[in-house]
């Protein structure tokens, strides 16, 4: 039962939060100008990385902000959380 | 009634003017407050408790705690009943009945123990071996294997008790009450921190309330009774009794279970407790390990610890007549105790060489017989221990000529485990410790720390230094002030010597005896190196293959001595064999504990909309969609469902009817890009809708497959109202705030989810504008609110939003009101419409209804079909981007064969088709025959007359006229069908626009 640093909330549960897959997919500028490979990419590639991850979570029983949070993959520490939209600082 | 003739004349932590009254197996006996179920057991004789899992060997009380293999009892009867509780950690109340488990018909007659003679047929990997070969012989004896497995049996009524959750925080988590976690949690206290400590016991003490040694020249228990009592003076300490901290998860989340008030049933009977601690201090003590021999199963033989506790904690006598055998000094403290108490010790036998410690020098002055360099080989007994067989022993190698020594006890140490579960659970790495021949905590990964014999401290003085050390530290960690220096409490306890690694004694003549590792899995020393042989040798497949450490108990007295002899075997050192996982629980927790109050009608919300007391009234039969309830058919009298969904079908066709869609997702958007918004969550166009005007749309996820559609009516220039489908309602609102969120954070839109807000109702039928009109304040012609148009008006008096929008075909308003009126409107609509035949109809009909219309939902929006898959290509904008766009030109999207929503009717025009049924040109073809298709949606249609069916069927659009086979397996019927285009009725729609 991790404990997430909500930016507006402050310290909540895991159980208020709703996972949301990595944070640092980027949409194409102009999808129609993607090859079939690149937006391919871009919807079914994702990184599973062992260590620090930055990665999505709805606020859903709160805020309902999605937002970033940092967490090492393998010990479930929680580095650092930002505003929704953002990256947290490295 | 029994006379408790083992019980000891005085002494113990027993209220003798307390007796309880209980029965076992049937006996009526008799105990005292403060007595556990075992301890008034052999307080009253009796040793044989129960039957081994596999060999139905007799067993008996091996242990005082929650480390307990064999004493696993039935206890109660009926609905309370709770299988595999540990007769060792029940406090003892009036009136409490328990059973023998795992015999018939008897636990001293037990025809199961055939098992024991046919052993050679059971050996390791039994039940692997049976699955695997030969295969189809497991069909036949699944059925007695069945039976013959397991231990208790759980309770099959609705269990009546009831059990709840509370949540705590608190600065300090003590976990053990022993002398350590006693100190601990005192420290802590002391300076200001919040603490919260929890023992398993219903007396707090830990292995004080066995110690002879003086704390402060004060007996043990004195000792415990002042720090309890200044524990409870000072605030922000909560003191949990009977309370098992069973779980260490992530970001120090704990969970206890806590037993509330045992025997009374009106209380709780359990607690659990979910606790997020700035700081743990894990005082979890040591739990004794068993010796390994020929027959050390048999009752009579238990820890010298645990005979300890019964003989100065209980004053029950777990025998007259005692061996002891350990390869350590701790049971030097027992044979003392039992010597004290008028036991007769009959022999101290030591594998260690020679004697040199303090407690040893005790024993010689007591007078007590030692025999050292020495080993007990094997017991001998039926139902219980009568005698031991003693050799000269080196190297766990046992020789030289056979002694026996008559017993009725015999006490067992093989050294200690410190209880490293709980440090395990939260990730803590573990090391092993040669000299203590034991796994101790190594490296922390959470805000924890082990304190006392739980980090291999077993020196009584030192425990209690150690657990208010880290009680300071956890006070610090917190950042609070703990006095710099803590006082020392002098002990008065004799010092020890070290412990010889004894993993199992071998003996020639008992090479054909049962040396038990695991007592509650009946894993013997031959049943590892049976694994070792078979290729079994790494410790998590060792435990797998022989059940070893499985079970209730998990392996708390035997793991140790499980990857110590597999170690062996493997001639690798132990800290290369390692230990299996531990997972919480520590010990069992019983479900009733874990769903809380979260059972029956509260096992989830549930939603319903503001006409449900209507429903409810009319007799509506209800369905689940999602959280919500929703009628299905509002059945009268005499009818049967299909007679009530048609007559609710046909009274949409040709009169008029209502339905609830309160359901429906409803999510308001504001903001100056709110049509720019649309436009990108949209298949379809968006900036072009008018205000006053309502629109269809489909939106995709990012792969191209249809994730939700719905209409959405402009109310305002910059202020939308969209719907969504029921079920998909939480996951669009989720999704568009992602988008909003994430990657479009330059837009200026707001969402405001107002679902509950507005009661919705769809008055549909060729009649529904008459009925409409003679409530509204506002003109309702085809010409004020044609097709896909939108007003506000007064309904009844009611403010209410009017969509001219239609999922029937028919003619049809929806009406949205605030949900505090929507009862009222729909009586009043009901009312008014009494004279055309107004028919509430549910989600039967309405299903019907759209099955007519071919309109796609739930079935066959499944994830895998694109706009154009549902014949909806023309709705995609070519001149923009929306979500999913791109991935309509990937290859797998275009491709030419992908499956088409298409109408079915059976070429008979009577016979139903079978929802799920598959579709294919060979019905004749061997299995497996080609499937082209596959049925999404069926009814009968009560318009057409005939059974109609939606599908997707492989280049589907290309097939209408062809008649094909639809066959379901499920249903065994196969039936022939036409394919057809998915519109069966009024295909031009011209009822809906009139």
């Amino acid at each position: 039962m991790m404990l997430i640093q909500c930016p507006h909330c402050g310290a909540r549960d895991v159980s208020e939060f709703t996972y949301g897959g990595p944070a640092d997919v980027a949409r194409p500028a102009d999808p129609l100008a993607t090859s079939d490979a690149q937006w391919a990419d871009y919807v079914y590639m994702r990184d599973n990385p062992r260590g620090p991850h930055d990665e999505l979570w709805q606020h859903s029983a709160g805020c309902r902000r999605w937002i970033a949070v940092r967490r090492n993959t393998l010990t479930h520490e929680l580095i650092a959380t930002a505003e929704p939209g953002k990256l947290p600082p490295r | 009634m029994s006379t408790q003739s083992y019980r000891l004349p005085q002494g113990g932590l027993i209220d003798r003017r307390k007796p309880l009254c209980f029965q076992f197996n049937g006996r009526r006996l008799q105990g005292y407050a403060g007595d556990t179920l075992a301890s008034a057991l052999l307080a009253n004789g009796i040793h044989l408790v129960g039957r081994s899992f596999k060999y139905h060997r007799p067993r008996g009380i091996f242990s005082a705690g929650a480390e307990e293999p064999n004493a696993l009892v039935q206890l109660e009867t009926g609905a309370r009943t709770e299988p595999n509780i540990r007769a060792t950690q029940i406090e003892l109340y009036d009136g409490l009945s328990a059973t023998s488990q795992h015999c018939w018909p008897s636990v001293e007659h037990d025809l199961g123990a055939i098992n024991n003679l046919l052993s050679r047929f059971l050996p390791a990997g039994f039940y692997y071996k049976t699955f695997m070969w030969p295969p189809s012989w497991w069909l036949k004896y699944e059925h007695f294997i069945r039976k013959m497995a397991g231990l208790g049996m759980s309770p099959l009524d609705p269990d009546p008790d009831c059990y709840e959750h509370c949540h705590a925080h608190c600065d300090v988590l003590v976990a053990g009450g022993g002398a350590a976690g006693l100190s601990a949690a005192l420290a802590a206290a002391r300076a200001g921190a919040r603490v919260i400590l929890a023992d398993q016991d219903f007396r707090p003490g830990g292995s004080l309330l066995y110690e002879t040694a003086t704390i402060d020249d004060r007996p043990a228990d004195q000792w415990i009774n002042h720090t309890m009592a200044e524990l409870a003076s000072l605030p922000d300490v909560k003191i949990l009794a009977r309370s098992t901290v069973c779980g260490y998860f992530d970001h120090n989340f704990l969970t206890v279970a806590e037993t509330v008030s045992p025997g009374n049933a009106r209380a709780p009977r359990q607690r659990l407790w979910k606790i997020r601690a700035r700081r743990v201090v894990l005082a979890t003590g040591a739990i004794e390990r068993p010796l390994v021999f020929a027959d050390n199963d048999l009752p009579g033989i238990m820890l010298a610890s645990a005979a300890r506790t019964y003989v100065k904690r209980h004053a029950a006598r777990p025998g007259k007549h005692a061996v002891i055998f350990t390869n350590n000094d701790s049971a030097y403290h027992a044979a003392l105790d039992l010597h004290r108490a008028g036991i007769t010790v009959a022999a101290i036998v030591d594998a260690r060489p020679a004697a040199g410690s303090e407690v040893s020098a005790q024993a010689q002055a007591a007078g007590l017989r030692m025999i050292h360099g020495h080993a007990v080989v094997k017991a001998h007994g039926t139902k219980r221990i009568n005698a031991v067989d003693v050799m000269r022993c080196e190297n766990s190698v046992a020789h030289g000529a056979v002694a026996r020594l008559a017993c009725d006890l015999l006490c067992v140490s093989g050294g200690w485990s410190p209880v490293v579960h709980l440090f395990s659970q939260s990730k803590g790495r573990l090391r092993y410790d040669g000299n203590l021949t034991a796994f101790v905590p190594d490296v922390s990964m959470q805000n924890e720390e082990s304190a006392g014999a739980a980090r291999g401290i077993y020196n009584l003085a030192d425990c209690i230094a150690d657990g208010a050390a880290a009680g300071s530290r956890a006070t610090a960690a917190c950042g609070l002030n703990p006095p710099a220096a803590l006082p020392r409490h002098p002990v008065s306890q004799p010092a020890t010597g070290s412990v010889l690694p004894l993993w199992k004694v071998e003996a020639a003549h008992t090479c054909h005896d049962k040396s038990f590792v695991d007592l509650q899995n009946d894993v013997t020393t031959a049943d590892l190196a049976l694994a070792a042989r078979e290729g079994y040798v790494s410790v998590e497949h060792l435990k797998r293959y022989t059940t070893l450490g499985m079970g209730t108990d998990q392996g708390k007295t035997s793991n140790i001595n499980g990857l110590a002899i597999l170690a062996e075997i493997n001639a690798a050192p132990i800290p290369e064999v390692g230990t299996t996982t531990f997972r919480p629980p520590y010990t069992p927790v019983t479900l009733g504990a874990i769903a809380g109050t979260e059972i029956g009608a509260h096992f989830d919300p549930l939603r319903t909309s503001a006409m449900h007391d209507w429903h409810l009234r009319a007799g509506a039969r209800f369905i689940n969609a999602g959280l919500w309830q929703r009628p299905r058919l509002y059945p009268r009298i005499g009818e049967t469902e299909q007679q009530t969904i048609n007559r609710e079908a046909l009274a949409v066709r040709h009169a008029v009817g209502l339905v609830d869609v309160s359901t429906l997702g409803k999510i308001d958007i504001k903001g100056r890009d709110a049509a720019e918004f649309l436009e990108r969550v949209y298949i379809n166009r968006w900036r072009n809708l008018a205000v006053g005007k309502a629109r269809y749309g489909l939106m995709l996820r990012e792969d191209g497959m249809a994730f939700d559609d719905g209409t959405t009516s402009r109310l305002g220039d910059e202020h939308y109202l969209m719907t969504t489908t029921t079920a998909n309602a939480v996951r669009v609102m989720s999704t568009l705030e992602y988008w909003l969120q994430v990657h479009w954070c330059e837009l200026d839109v707001r969402l405001t989810s107002v679902t509950d807000q507005w009661a919705a109702m769809a008055l549909a039928g060729p009649e529904s504008r008459q009925v409409l009109a003679s409530l509204a304040s506002a003109d309702v012609g085809n010409d004020a609110l044609p097709h896909m148009g939108y007003r506000e008006m007064n309904i009844a008096g009611f403010p209410a939003r009017v969509f001219r929008i239609s999922f029937s075909g028919e003619r049809a308003y929806e009406i949205n009101v605030p949900a505090d009126y929507g009862l009222a409107i729909w009586e009043a609509l009901l009312a008014a419409g009494k004279f055309f035949g107004i028919t509430p109809y549910g989600t039967e009909a309405m299903a019907v209804l759209r099955i007519e219309k071919g309109h796609a939902a739930g079935m066959e929006l499944d994830g895998r079909t694109t706009p154009d898959d549902l014949g909806l290509e023309k709705m995609v904008a070519a001149d923009k981007d929306c979500l999913g766009k791109r991935s309509l030109t990937r290859p797998g999207l275009i491709a030419t064969d992908r499956r088409q929503l298409v109408g079915l009717i059976p070429v008979d025009g009577r016979t139903s088709i079978p929802r799920g049924s598959q579709l294919t040109l060979q019905p004749e073809q061997p299995l497996p025959i080609p499937m082209i298709g596959h049925v999404t949606s069926t009814c009968y249609s009560p318009t057409l007359e005939h059974p109609i069916a939606l599908a997707l069927l492989s280049t589907g659009r290309a097939r209408i006229g062809e008649r094909i086979h639809a066959l379901s397996p499920l249903t065994g019927s196969r039936v022939e069908v036409e394919v057809t285009p998915p519109i069966f009725f009024d295909s031009e729609g011209k009822r809906l626009r009139g």
